[in-house]
């Protein structure tokens, strides 16, 4: 086994607690890891309490792996376990690929109408989504790091330090129904704000970005910081850039301000956040609840290593 | 013999005319029609218009919000002349339009499915990828027969050369067949002998084609199958329609709430329980249809709808995700479209049209811009239409700099020059106007093919030399004739075809709760209002008897009101200008009776619990029948008339108020009258006349307890207004020949079980209707109410015996029955709280999204 392969043993527990019974519940699990070239799963499993109606297995319309939930009695709390073991490759990208990838303006034209070949796979992550805008505000945010001709994915790593260092990680300026025009205004937010932020620059660019969920080490190799990000279920950006033999995504975390590697667990993809929230739901009943959600992510030692 | 109306009829040169040929005559298939109309003399049309007014009042057919508080409720509006159309002429706009229909869904099942169309470029991605209401999670699900368009309509427009074109698609959920109906109904009673004798085509062959449709596209399964309606509720604009379109059809009018889905199945929620559903015509937009999955905001739509849909276990007509083809910038791609799809030439052009998302297109419309009008590519953006040459000055830069910075999401179109159609004048007794028509043409699918509806609601500007036709701004509507060359007229009626036993049905299994619910509150509103009403005419009655005296009686019937909490501001605190006749004193007393029939505040008073009723009334209007929503529109009718005058003049004539008094206690006999005699004796209608009960056993316990603590009651005259409160004055009379007395008044409107005015009756009645619900429905039994019943039958009345009622100063016998009517007034109200939780309870708790991060 190559040392740099990492591996992974995840646990990411999620507990409703509701002032009154909930009567009714639906809920879409977005909490297996997805398998791509750079990524599979060794073995995972759900459970869920009470147990549920309904548990069926399926993937969403862009591929990635669904649970759905259905609690059709009276519950006064619901917790969801989502438990396994991850294998990460390492899939930086080289490092001249920055410079020598694509001018910004060929990508973007790439994906306009009219341009061959069609590139369908891109151009569903390149329009407004629930929780991205494309809007001359984030246009005219990102203007500077997109000079004429720079490649594009120098363009992109200028982007995400500038959103890096103007903005402040702050758990308290935002919930989930923020829209991203004033995380923008505010200047602060959490890692959702911050991939929602990069991608409405992006799109407004014309480009092709998605939205990825996902995890980090929680506690990080000796000598090494502690990634924001690491106790919760994390998100991050992806950005589609052309090469020679079809194209590729190359990932961008905003609040770290680095490339993801084997440090970050790819969870899902989607536009943004409502396609691959780990949890959707809608209840019935229930009044005021609390949420408690914890995620552990441990490195597993393996013989040979 | 007068002039023709020809006379008068402007002939333009730049606009098709429907009814004139290019040279002035009289178009063959008009002749006929026209010669008639020219011949009608102008008191029979006036009579006519007068029909078509009252039918349409009366119907209360409105546009959009029908009980608006603020009153601004709109009649549809409706000219009595057809729109005629040749059966040739029909033929071929029908062929096209079906056309259209296979067409676009193909486009759908293409675009929800392999999306050729956009890898081979004939579509742009961004109409699709950006466009709100592609909906994402229903890629890949394929309805049955691959039909995602079960109901379509084309707005079509006809240019100066005579051509039809398509100006807009309507595939999202259709409005306007309900209309079109409805327009039928009466423009075939204005000219019975015309609609005859011209052999227009009839229209329910094709609502029948509809049903029968998706009963046939639907899951199979045990029960008979069941159709249901979906609204978004009586706040939608065409709320109208639904209803109406519902009580047509026979398929109940469901909200969002009213349906839950248990293991991939949808039910509707039913007094008796959950009752399977098998295919849902939709009028709410499909982004809102499922909360989970789509639009996580929305309070109308059905938790797990798109799972119940992936199961095969619902149809939903329109297919989910049919909203996406509803897109202005989609025509011009539609050629190319059709010949790749469908092998052939599109029969009908679309309004010319550019897609800004294409730089030559957008360079073209910057430099036509005086000559086009610019719209919103998708119908999220909520972008009302820009005429370019109405643009001056900045606001000409202003858009040039929006279609720049965002080019795909506008869309150019040349402006149309609608044809003209005669309109019958509103103003001049005999005058023919032309104004500007636009068709909205229906075509349903069914598994051999499509039909079209051989007519269709006819748009009329509300202007001459219109651009734009809407409803919304102030525009019109007729019905649209379609002529038969042969007698072969299809005059089949939608009448239930023939039922087996499987399909009988009996005592309303399939009332949501909701509606249920909805026909309490309007059984409650009812007597409540009547019962105010009658309360308030008594005081206002002694108030204009008395004129500047002060009769006790008077003092008594205000004291009641006060204790019954009907005033809405206190003796004295009304200090407006004395503009009234009477003196000083009389005024304050007149003030406050006035304002508690029509106060400040809309919610307030006696007209406060009228607008309840109606609105009510709107949300289970599909349950009233044509006769009973009658005189709920007369009610409203009246309520705005007096409203609108007590706002003119803040003191009205006391005899006005009298009057209105008079028609809503008149209008609550008849609908007391058709809930008794009108309605089928379903769940429904026993908890109607339980609310109806209910309240009036409140009312009459807190009345007759307040009315003996009072002193001011022993004045005389208070006695006779008891009774006549209570409608149990001429009983009285015709049982004792003498004054009204103590012993035998409460007597009778008491503890008299014979008489529907009384304490004991209503007291009878429910307990027997409530053990009726418990037989049918479950439950526990209720005993407050039988206890109550046994305690009045069981109070010694001769204690009244022998007392002078004016003499009495509140004594004993009185403050025991007081107390007992209390307590009785309490039963009756913690009766009405159990029986919204045991029935209604699940109604208006409302699903909530929750997300984690």
């Amino acid at each position: 086994m190559s040392p740099s392969i990492a591996r992974y043993h995840i646990v990411h527990e999620t507990t409703y607690s509701y002032e009154s019974p909930v009567s009714l519940s639906r809920q879409l699990l977005h909490l297996t890891p997805r398998t791509c070239a750079w990524q599979r799963c060794l073995g995972h499993r759900i459970t869920v309490a009470p147990e549920a109606s309904a548990g069926r297995e399926r993937l969403d319309s862009f591929g990635n792996p669904v649970t759905e939930l259905a609690i059709e009695f009276p519950h006064e709390s619901l917790s969801v376990r989502a438990e396994g073991t991850i294998e990460v490759l390492p899939h930086l990208p080289s490092e001249h690929l920055d410079s020598a990838s694509p001018a910004w303006e060929i990508v973007r034209d790439a994906l306009t109408y009219g341009a061959r070949p069609v590139l369908l796979d891109a151009s569903c992550f390149q329009f407004e989504s629930p929780y991205v805008r494309v809007k001359h505000e984030f246009a005219a945010y990102a203007k500077a790091c997109f000079p004429s001709g720079r490649p594009l994915l120098d363009a992109v790593h200028a982007l995400m330090s500038r959103i890096h260092s103007e903005f402040e990680f702050d758990p308290e300026a935002t919930t989930v129904a923020t829209p991203v025009l004033t995380v923008l205004a505010e200047r602060r937010g959490v890692c959702q704000d911050f991939a929602h932020l990069m991608l409405s620059c992006l799109r407004s660019q014309g480009l092709a970005a998605r939205y990825v969920s996902g995890y980090l080490l929680t506690h990080p190799p000796p000598g090494r910081p502690r990634m924001v990000g690491a106790d919760a279920s994390h998100a991050w950006v992806s950005v589609y850039c052309p090469e020679r033999e079809g194209g590729r995504w190359v990932d961008f975390d905003p609040t770290n301000n680095l490339l993801p590697d084997t440090q970050h667990i790819t969870l899902a993809w989607g536009r943004d956040f409502a396609d691959v929230s780990p949890l959707r739901g809608v209840i019935l009943g229930g009044d005021a609840h609390e949420l408690a959600v914890a995620v552990t992510v441990t490195p597993v030692t393996t013989a040979g290593t | 013999m007068p002039q023709s109306l020809l006379a008068n009829y402007p002939r333009k040169t730049d606009r098709f005319d429907e009814m004139l040929a290019e040279d002035g005559s009289v178009r063959p298939s008009w002749k006929p029609f026209f010669a008639h109309l020219d011949v009608v003399t102008p008191e029979q049309m006036r009579h006519r218009l007068d029909f078509v007014r009252r039918s349409i009042l009366e119907n209360g057919v409105t546009y959009n919000v029908y009980a608006d508080p603020k009153g601004a409720d709109r009649p549809w509006e409706l000219d009595p002349l057809p729109l005629i159309l040749s059966s040739a002429e029909w033929q071929e706009l029908a062929g096209a339009v079906m056309q259209r229909a296979r067409l676009l869904n193909a486009v759908l099942q293409d675009l929800y499915g392999p999306q050729d169309l956009l890898r081979d470029g004939s579509l742009p991605p961004a109409l699709v990828f950006g466009h709100n209401n592609f909906l994402w999670p229903c890629q890949g699900v394929r309805p049955p027969g691959d039909t995602y368009l079960h109901l379509y309509a084309a707005d079509l427009a006809r240019s100066p050369d005579g051509r039809w074109w398509v100006i807009a698609d309507r595939t999202q959920g259709p409005s306007g067949a309900g209309y079109a109906l409805e327009n039928r109904t009466i423009v075939a009673r204005v000219f019975p002998e015309q609609f005859r004798d011209l052999h227009v085509q009839h229209l329910a062959f094709f609502f029948r084609e509809l049903q029968d449709s998706l009963a046939c596209w639907a899951p199979r399964g045990e029960d008979p199958p069941l159709t249901v309606l979906l609204t978004p509720g009586p706040y939608n604009e065409t709320y109208f329609e639904h209803a109406y379109l519902a009580r047509y059809l026979g398929f109940p009018l469901v909200e969002g709430q009213d349906l839950t889905v248990r293991s991939d199945c949808v039910y509707l929620r039913t007094l008796s329980g959950l009752r399977r559903v098998h295919a849902i015509l939709r009028r709410l937009d499909d982004d809102y249809c499922d909360p989970l999955e789509l639009r996580g905001d929305s309070a109308l739509g059905v938790p797990g709808l798109l799972q119940a849909v992936r199961a095969g276990n619902v149809l939903v007509a329109n297919a989910l995700g049919s909203g996406l083809i509803e897109s202005a910038a989609l025509p011009g791609f539609l050629p190319g479209i059709c010949k790749r799809m469908l092998g052939e030439p599109l029969a009908m052009p679309s309004v010319a049209t550019w897609w800004c998302g294409e730089q030559a297109a957008l360079e073209f419309t910057i430099e036509h811009l005086d000559q086009l009008v610019i719209k919103g590519s998708y119908p999220s953006q909520r972008f009302d239409p820009i005429f370019g040459n109405e643009l001056a000055g900045g606001r000409r830069q202003e858009m040039i700099d929006r279609l720049r910075a965002r080019p795909q999401a506008y869309v150019a179109q040349e402006l149309v020059n609608f044809s003209e159609a005669p309109t019958w004048s509103t103003k001049h007794g005999r005058q023919l106007v032309p104004r500007g028509v636009g068709l909205r043409v229906f075509v349903a699918a069914t598994p051999t093919g499509h039909v079209v509806m051989p007519g269709g609601l006819t748009r009329v500007s509300a202007a001459s030399n219109a651009r734009v036709i809407s409803m919304q701004r102030g525009g019109s509507s007729k019905d649209t004739w379609v002529l038969t060359t042969d007698a072969a007229v299809n005059t089949f009626s939608l009448l239930k075809p023939s039922v087996g036993k499987a399909d009988l049905v009996r005592g309303g299994r399939n009332l949501s709760s909701r509606v249920v619910e909805n026909l309490y509150w309007f059984g409650r509103y009812a007597e409540r209002c009547d019962k105010t009403s009658r309360l308030l005419r008594v005081a206002l009655s002694r108030l204009v008897d008395a004129g500047a005296d002060t009769l006790p009686a008077l003092i008594s019937a205000i004291d009641l009101c006060r204790v019954l909490q009907l005033l809405v501001t206190a003796e004295g605190e009304t200090n407006g200008s004395p503009k009234g006749k009477g003196g000083a004193s009389g005024l304050p007393r007149e003030t406050l009776i006035l304002s508690a029939i029509c106060g400040a505040d809309a919610n307030d008073g006696l007209a406060g619990d009228l607008r309840r009723l109606l609105w009510v009334a709107t949300q289970v209007r599909e349950r009233f029948s044509l006769d009973n929503w009658h005189a709920i529109n007369r009610l409203q009718h009246q309520l705005q008339q007096y409203c609108a005058a007590v706002r003119e003049n803040a003191n009205p004539e006391l005899g006005e108020a009298l009057a209105f008094l008079d028609q809503v206690l008149l209008a609550s006999s008849s609908l007391a009258g058709f809930a008794m005699d009108n309605m089928t004796r379903d769940d429904g209608w026993r908890f109607l006349i339980i609310g109806r009960r209910i309240e009036r056993l409140v009312f009459l316990a807190n009345a007759v307890s307040g009315f003996l603590r009072l002193e001011s009651t022993r004045a005389p005259g208070s006695l006779e207004w008891l009774l006549e409160l209570t409608d149990s004055i001429i009983t009285y009379r015709s049982r004792y020949m003498i004054q009204p007395q103590v012993l035998p008044t409460l007597d009778l409107i008491v503890f008299d079980e014979g008489n529907p005015h009384s304490v004991a009756f209503q007291l009878q009645i429910l307990v027997r209707y409530l053990d009726n619900l418990t037989r049918l429905l479950g439950g526990p039994r209720d005993d407050a109410l039988p206890q109550a019943l046994s305690r009045l039958q069981g109070f010694d009345l001769a204690r009244f015996e022998g007392q002078s009622f004016r003499e009495c100063r509140i004594c004993d016998p009185c403050i025991a029955l007081a107390s007992l009517l209390g307590e009785i007034s309490i039963a009756a109200a913690t009766l009405s709280d159990r029986l919204a939780m045991r029935y209604f309870s699940h109604v208006g708790d409302v699903s909530r999204q929750t997300f984690t991060s």
